[in-house]
């Protein structure tokens, strides 16, 4: 059927087909996951606050994540006098956008990722960095002293903390020999789960990772209690619904690059008889669940950093520990004789 | 040694693993909601809600118009007009009540020597118009009506206290 399908088009029309449709079943299920999570956190935090989260939109209030949706989308956009009209439309789609396009190179199973790039890490790296641009914009486009605080705050975290970040990110392919994703998850087959060996490095990652989706104790650049809602304030409907997106979908991705570094992508926890019957995807998907539940617990245990807190911590602990764990795991790497790709 | 102490402490993040743990056990405490249209939480028989105004037994209404609510109302939501019955009792022919003035203080109350006009249990009167919170006597009356068996039943189990 598929072949015959194949055969009657030219094969460039074909291959086009062939991706757009490998991205929707990418990005579908991670929309849907994205409204899910939205549910599952106020669930979890509710839990916590020994309060019920929601439980009338359908069975358990699972249909709350689509009313929700809906309302957003019946809203009208709102969009305000002074603001510079085309960059404040374009701020949240941009969000949206680059927490999409990070998911071509993520490894799902062994072979199944949208673009094998060599540069893997690289280019999640680059993506999550270009992230602040979507903060930014609005920040600026808004004309609003909240929203340019939101902004201007967002933007010096996500730099911040991304300097640590890299240096984490440096170890662990050092570790690897090489920045294709699925070749890092190869790599703890071969190994061990990096969690073991880089232990400090996965605490500083996870940590970095709440600093630059936002995410309390390091939501700054919405705290309520100061900047009403930060760079989002002007926003209503769609336009915020992108942003809430956007923030989500990171949230997920920022979760797959801590498994596929740390917790073995989607191998199993034990390569023996009940455990690697599970396949691959399930595992993935499992732990990504487990990590963004450690999201959401964090956020529903600490209060919100101090800014100056929150620069001390990024600029004083964090990057001089990576950099001196750099150093360690060069050296021992070095020093054993465990260096990859020899000769 | 504290320094050490300190930063050992900072570095294996006891405290922040403390405080995971303690939201953690409370995750599966019960829960404290109630469903509100559903189930509702207890009110002590002193609540102060939507206002009514009773009658006797026989039917008669209690208000004998003498407009001690009227004067001690703080809010001055209470406006009463009084006339004398074909039977020359004394009635009120208006007795107006601006819901959206009243502060729910139950000086009226207090005020009445009749027990006329008393706050029942009722919260929930929201109205879709601001007009419909401006309650006239016949509001109030078959409030009473609609309230009786329960305001009777406060007043009962308020009294050893007055």
């Amino acid at each position: 059927m598929v072949d015959m399908l194949a055969g009657l088009m030219p094969p460039e029309i074909w291959r086009l087909i062939v991706i757009v449709v490998q991205i929707l079943a990418i990005v579908l299920p991670l929309l849907i996951a994205v409204a899910y999570l939205t549910y599952a956190e106020r669930k979890v935090i509710g839990a916590i606050q020994l309060r019920k989260g929601p439980n009338v939109v359908g069975p358990f209030g699972l249909l709350q994540p689509l009313a929700d949706g809906v309302k957003l989308f019946l809203k009208e956009t709102i969009l305000p006098t002074g603001a510079n009209k085309a960059v404040f439309i374009i701020a949240p789609m941009l969000t949206f956008f680059l927490a999409l396009i990070a998911w071509a190179v993520i490894p799902f199973d062994q072979g199944w990722v949208l673009a094998d790039i060599n540069v893997g890490i690289l280019y999640l790296f680059a993506i999550s960095s270009l992230g602040v641009y979507g903060i930014i914009m609005s920040g600026r486009a808004s004309n609003s002293k909240y929203a340019f605080l939101g902004g201007l705050r967002s933007a010096a975290q996500m730099v911040s903390y991304e300097v640590s970040i890299g240096f984490v990110l440096v170890s662990v392919l050092l570790t690897v020999g090489s920045l294709n994703l699925s070749d890092v998850v190869l790599r703890q087959k071969e190994t061990m789960w990096f969690v073991i060996p880089h232990l400090p490095m996965f605490f500083i990652f996870l940590i970095s990772a709440l600093a630059e989706t936002n995410r309390a104790p390091f939501d700054l650049p919405e705290a309520e209690s100061e900047l009403v809602a930060g760079y989002n304030v002007e926003y209503s409907a769609m336009t915020f619904a992108l942003f809430f997106l956007g923030e989500y979908a990171n949230m997920i991705l920022m979760s797959g690059m801590t498994v596929i570094l740390f917790l073995g992508g989607w191998l199993p926890p034990f390569d023996v008889a009940p455990f690697n019957w599970v396949p691959g995807i399930i595992w993935f998907a499992l732990k990504i669940c487990a990590v963004l539940f450690v999201f959401l617990w964090v956020r529903a245990t600490f209060p919100r950093y101090r800014y100056d807190q929150l620069m001390r911590l990024g600029w004083k602990v964090f990057l001089p520990f990576s950099l001196f764990w750099l150093v360690l795991t060069s050296g021992v790497l070095v020093a054993f004789g465990w260096l990859p790709n020899q000769g | 040694m504290s320094f050490l102490d300190r930063t050992a402490r900072a570095f294996l993040l006891t405290e922040l693993f403390q405080g995971l743990a303690l939201t953690f056990r409370y995750m599966f405490k019960p829960k404290v909601t109630i469903n509100y249209p559903y189930e509702k939480g207890l009110l002590s028989s002193r609540f102060r809600g939507e206002h009514a105004l009773r009658r006797y037994a026989s039917g008669e209404e209690r208000c004998i118009a003498c407009k001690l609510c009227e004067a001690i109302c703080p809010a001055q939501a209470i406006t009463i007009e009084a006339e004398p019955r074909e039977d020359g009792s004394r009635r009120a022919r208006r007795y107006d009540l601006d819901m959206t003035k009243c502060i729910f203080c139950g000086l009226c109350q207090e005020a009445c020597p009749v027990d006329a006009i008393v706050e029942g249990p009722n919260f929930e009167y929201a109205t879709e118009t601001r007009a419909e919170l401006m309650y006239n006597k016949s509001k109030l009356l078959a409030n009473g009506d609609r309230w009786e068996a329960e305001l009777a039943l406060r007043i009962a189990e308020d009294a050893p206290y007055r």
